[in-house]
């Protein structure tokens, strides 16, 4: 680190000696940094900065290390271990580290150090270093670094950079005196169109409590007005590409939940209010194979997903096909007798988790390689586990798909959802294909509970705070539609996630609700019913 | 509702329609002695024409016999008729004056139309006089019924229908108890406590026996010139039955009208032939 | 013909109406009412406490409190036995009235709170200046009263306008119902609606300026409620007989057909929905003073469900089974909860479970199955 540090050091001296008027600086120059007026000491950083030459860049390097240091007479001096420089003449000076003190900085100043070193670094040859100067100086822009930044833009030859210093440049410009130049630096401001520098330009358009406006000139007012709503449209669009990805998260989170109850209802009318109960298994299944890959395998402990995958959708369709053979395989016909029957089965499971369980959330951790996000802009990173969740919704309606129209179960289920009796005739076991169907949708709300465990709480009442959504998906998507339900899911997230933040979450489900109820009026049997004689009886 | 908005914009004073004659509010303006037109009606489902241009009128107080192969288009031409289905494109007027699309279901049958489904659809779980009672012609808004009682002449005119479709010793028993025939023969009996104007009558003849197939006939004749009749039938002795040597049959396919006529000249067309009656 | 010389009328004879009541249950019901008008004060204020016949306000409380669940269960008997509308919203009405008759309460604290404000104490806590608009006049008994009679009722109303309307019916509705529920649940749990949020209300003082917990005012109150629930039994068994209890029976049963016959069942399905809400929320206007307490919960979709289990405990489409499914399931509740907490709800998934199973008609169908084999 040292070594290429001092090699960059090399290769910018060269730069600067070159490319900078030399305005040496003088030890009385520096004087102020050993006293103890910290606005004189600023005002020798100006000196420093503005001088843009090896020495200030040797001064600045050791003062970001903590290096400078005075004698008792106030001479300035960069210490390296036991040896002491003088920073004009770069020569080494006899006195002994015992003789001197370190001088101090406050934070205002070490950040002007870092800022006036950035300055310097823009003109470094390599790519790299000039690319993250820039960066560092977007953080903290310095006024004392324009001429450097100055200098810097005439010389940049990459156009990527050069942009990004046309802006920097705007940063320290917009306090110039020359009208003409602030004006040309709002416009460029305008341009990056980063929501964060909207403060910047606040103060333009802002008046002060006399009445007048802190900028007086009326067309770099107008040209910040005109870059703040700019701005401003591209933290709207931030905003609803965040929204959009909320909303599309919570409609796959609705999807897995719905997709199974769309079958079961579709297949045997049945709504079944147990049905968050078998995402709740889902969930704990995941927390149980997460807690014996902990004890057990620790080692592996990224990869337990795949092992709680299959055992979630296993252990929710066991239980729907106990309560299908057990229970419901009585009612059928009796729908609004069934709906309260799985009433009491939920309730019965609910009781069940919690004595097994505890009352308590437990906690279900993301494996590594969920956690994190992609930054997609600034100000909005995407989190690995939604963006894996939406993937695996989607696979999982793939597959749902696939079996419904590609394998034999598939094609009883359809058969028995169109007609019954004709398919029963046609030597269909339907009841046999009641069972499995309905485990099959069961199955798939344990998946939903094991996308759910990782991102939300798991505790017994999981499955209540899903279980009406759901039914909305299906009531907006219609009956046994795989394409109603996956828009009515998406829909439906994306609208509630679009009214929350103007509302509050509580309104917002309120207000899906009344939304749902006037599109009733319109499509009663939902967006993609069948229509015909056949689906009126 | 929109049956009493539809009424009361003529219900004091009448309304000039046409040349030269006046409709009364509620009344079924017959002055062309056409009680039903259908004018080029089209239904579709997911694409499959059931109605394809349908264009069919039938005179007041007319037995008009359908007949058509499956699929027809029969059972949605009641469906469009009555209000259950909308038709994509197409005028349905009863009468010179209502426009029936612009009506619902009870609007529908309000304004004089009486349906019987193909299959005997009766209240199961009221008794059988009451459910002539339900059916009878009254005002059938809620907060009447909540005070209506039996009047004597509604008593005699239960008793009368119980007579006409011979179920008085059923009187009190289930409707769900009835046999299928019974069903079908009290249906008939509510439409008729209806007091139609048009009578639609889906295969009324399914799942009959002979005997109870002979009784329906002389009902159909005996209700004959009281009020006009729609019968969609498969059986062809009971359409000879009904449409005797004189009267008009229709026959449907795809979704439109092939040929019409007495019963002799449909069976001799040869579109016909092919395409039902040669089959 | 030969069909013709079957043998003419035996004649029908139908009275006008059907009567309300046999006259052996008038007999019953009205030796009941006299029973317990008369009972109640006596064993109340006239037997000294240490009797066994001593009536405690405990006891009276509990007895009130079901009671006006019974009520709810007749409401709900009503729009669920007879016109097939299951709905899972009614504690959503029940709560509505109580919240009414809870603001009248509040009112009535007046400077008697923690805080000795005019503000209940829950606003003075959130630091509230004013009442809010829906606030005012509700400290005249009258107008909260009104209240109760008209939240229900216009939120049954114009909730039901659109559903039935639009012709969704069945588990849909029922769904719907609960979604609705749901969300108004969601909303009272607010601080900034208005109604004390999580907590609700509660410490109330007087009602009519009678203290609330005198053994007084509690027999006063549970003969009220008593008479609340006569008369709702007989006003639904008025509606019921009636040529419209006929027509909405059939609504339940084949809804098309009863459009085809020219009924328009949209006025119909309103009317019994609104007169049930109503019910109910009188239900919950009786309640609130004898439990002495109104919070969302009440409103959670599981309390609409266990009403519905009343319900078909008891026996849907008798209106007397609800009554005596309330009482009997809710005795079972206050000695389960008490015993073995753990497992009430277990005992009440079964109940779910175990009546649409096997008891199919309730209680009521047990009892007219053992009078049919006699």
């Amino acid at each position: 680190m040292p070594r290429s540090c001092c090699s960059i050091l090399l290769a910018l001296l060269v730069v600067i000696g070159e490319s900078t008027r030399v305005l040496a600086l003088t030890a009385d120059e520096l004087k102020p940094l050993a006293e103890d007026d910290f606005d004189a000491k600023s005002q020798a950083l100006d000196h420093i900065i503005a001088a843009a030459d090896a020495t200030a860049l040797r001064l600045l390097e050791a003062m970001e290390q903590e290096n400078v240091v005075a004698t008792s007479d106030d001479r300035v001096l960069i210490q390296k271990g036991d040896v002491l420089t003088d920073p004009i003449a770069g020569a080494p000076v006899a006195l002994q580290a015992s003789d001197v003190q370190p001088i101090t900085l406050n934070n205002l100043l070490r950040a002007r150090v870092a800022s006036g070193l950035s300055g310097l670094k823009l003109q470094a040859p390599d790519h790299s270093v000039r690319e993250k100067a820039i960066n560092d100086l977007f953080l903290a822009p310095d006024p004392a670094a324009k001429p450097l930044i100055e200098a810097a833009r005439r010389r940049e030859t990459d156009p990527a950079l050069k942009a990004r210093l046309d802006q920097l440049w705007a940063l320290t410009a917009l306090q110039d005196p020359d009208a003409s130049k602030r004006l040309q630096a709002v416009e460029l401001i305008g341009q990056r169109k980063d929501p964060q520098m909207r403060s910047l330009l606040f103060p333009l358009v802002t008046k002060r409590t006399d009445g007048t406006y802190a900028e007086t000139d009326e067309k770099v007012r107008a040209a910040a007005t005109n870059a703040l709503e700019l701005m401003a449209f591209e933290q709207w669009k931030i905003e609803m590409i965040g929204t959009l990805f909320a909303g599309l998260s919570l409609g796959s989170i609705l999807l897995l939940a719905a997709l199974g109850l769309a079958i079961t209802y579709g297949l045997i009318g049945v709504i079944n209010m147990a049905h968050g109960e078998f995402l709740m298994i889902g969930a704990y299944a995941t927390y149980v194979v997460q807690e014996f890959f902990r004890s057990h395998w620790p080692g592996t402990f990224d990869w337990y997903p795949l092992a709680a995958v299959p055992t979630s959708f296993l252990a929710a369709a066991l239980a729907g096909f106990i309560l299908e053979r057990s229970v419901l395989r009585f009612l059928y016909g009796r729908p609004l007798e069934t709906l309260l029957s799985t009433f009491g089965i939920s309730l019965v499971l609910i009781q069940t988790v919690r004595m097994l369980f505890g009352a308590q959330n437990v906690e279900v951790s993301n494996p590594s390689w969920m956690s994190g996000g992609v930054g997609l802009m600034p100000n909005l990173i995407l989190p690995f586990n939604r963006i894996t969740i939406m993937v695996f919704a989607l696979t999982v309606v793939g597959i749902a798909a696939l079996v419904l129209n590609k394998t034999r179960l598939g094609l009883y289920i359809r058969a028995t959802t169109q007609n019954r009796k004709m398919a029963a005739c046609s030597g269909i076991p339907t009841w046999q294909v009641d069972s499995y169907a309905f485990a099959f949708g069961a199955g798939i709300a344990g998946l939903g509970g094991c996308a759910l465990s990782q991102i939300g709480n798991v505790g017994p009442d999981l499955g209540q705070n899903y279980i009406i959504d759901s039914f909305m998906v299906v009531v907006l998507g219609g009956v046994g539609q795989l394409a109603g339900t996956i828009i009515g899911a998406m829909a439906l997230g994306v609208i509630s996630k679009v009214i929350e933040p103007f509302w509050g979450a509580v309104l917002a489900k309120i207000a899906v609700l009344v939304l749902i109820v006037l599109f009733i009026q319109k499509r009663p049997r939902g967006l993609f019913a069948l229509k015909g004689r056949s689906v009126e009886v | 509702m929109r049956n009493a908005k539809l009424n009361g914009s003529t219900a004091d004073t009448g309304d000039v329609t046409g040349l030269a004659h006046v409709s009364v509010s509620g009344e079924v303006d017959l002055s062309h002695g056409i009680i039903l037109y259908l004018e080029d009606v089209s239904v579709s489902f997911d694409g499959f024409k059931a109605l394809n241009g349908l264009s069919l009128s039938v005179d007041s107080d007319e037995l008009r016999c359908i007949i058509g192969p499956n699929g027809a288009g029969k059972t949605t031409m009641m469906d469009v008729i009555t209000g259950k289905t909308k038709p994509d494109t197409g005028r349905i007027f009863l009468g010179q004056t209502i426009d029936l699309q612009r009506l619902d279901e009870p609007g529908i049958a309000g304004a004089g139309i009486g349906r019987k489904f193909q299959k005997p659809t009766v209240f199961e779980r009221h008794t059988v006089w009451e459910n002539l009672d339900l059916a009878m012609h009254e005002d059938k808004r809620w907060f009447h019924t909540l005070r209506s009682k039996l009047t004597s002449a509604a008593l005699a005119r239960i008793r009368e229908t119980l007579a006409l479709v011979r179920l008085q010793k059923e009187a009190y028993r289930q409707a769900g108890e009835l046999s299928h025939g019974q069903k079908q023969l009290l249906e008939i009996g509510m439409l008729l406590m209806q007091e139609p104007r048009l009578l639609l009558l889906d295969e009324p003849a399914a799942g009959m026996s002979d005997n109870e197939t002979a009784q329906l006939v002389e009902l159909l004749n005996h209700l004959r010139g009281k009020c006009s009749m729609m019968v969609v039938e498969h059986d062809m002795d009971f359409v000879a039955a009904l449409s005797g040597a004189e009267g008009k049959v229709t026959v449907l396919a795809e979704g439109t009208v092939i040929a019409e006529g007495t019963l002799d000249h449909v069976k001799r067309d040869q579109r016909v032939i092919d395409s039902y009656l040669g089959r | 013909m030969a069909i013709a010389m079957v043998e003419p009328p035996p004649s029908l004879i139908l009275p006008a109406r059907q009567p309300i009541l046999s006259p052996l249950s008038w007999r019953i019901l009205i030796s009941v009412v006299i029973t317990v008008l008369a009972l109640v004060p006596i064993c109340t204020l006239l037997v000294p406490e240490q009797s066994p016949f001593h009536l405690s306000a405990y006891a009276l409380t509990l007895v009130g409190k079901i009671m006006c669940y019974a009520i709810g269960a007749l409401a709900l008997d009503l729009v669920w036995g007879y016109c097939g509308i299951l709905s899972l919203g009614h504690s959503l009405f029940f709560a509505l009235g109580g919240y009414m008759m809870g603001m009248y309460l509040m009112r009535s604290i007046g400077l008697d709170g923690v805080y000795h404000n005019h503000l209940p104490d829950f606003m003075v806590f959130l630091d509230w200046k004013a009442l809010p608009w829906y606030w005012h006049g509700t400290d005249h008994f009258v107008y909260a009263a009104l209240l109760v009679i008209l939240v229900p009722g216009l939120l049954a109303w114009i909730f039901g306008f659109f559903a039935f309307r639009s012709r969704v019916k069945g588990v849909y509705l029922s769904i719907i119902t609960q979604a609705l529920t749901f969300a108004a649940m969601l909303l009272f749990y607010r601080n900034e609606t208005g109604f004390g949020g999580n907590n609700g209300f509660t410490d109330f003082k007087r009602i009519l300026g009678f203290p609330i917990a005198a053994i007084g005012t509690r027999a006063g109150l549970f003969m009220i409620t008593f008479a609340t629930l006569v008369g709702g039994f007989l006003s639904c068994r008025y509606i019921v007989t009636s040529k419209l209890g006929r027509v909405i029976t059939a609504v339940r049963d084949t809804e098309s057909r009863l459009m085809f016959l020219g009924y328009n069942p949209l006025g119909y399905k309103l009317f019994v929905w609104t007169f049930s809400a109503v019910l109910c929320g009188i239900a919950g206007a009786l309640y609130v003073p004898q439990v002495g307490i109104i919070n969302p919960s009440e409103m959670s979709p599981g309390n609409s469900i266990e009403m519905a289990i009343w319900v078909a405990v008891g026996g849907r489409g008798t209106l007397i089974g609800p009554i005596l499914g309330a009482f009997i399931v809710n005795e079972a509740k206050s000695f389960l909860t008490a015993s073995l907490s753990d497992y009430w709800l277990f005992f009440l998934g079964a109940m779910f479970v175990i009546v649409p199973l096997w008891l199919p008609k309730g209680v009521v169908g047990v009892f007219q199955r053992l009078r049919n084999k006699q």
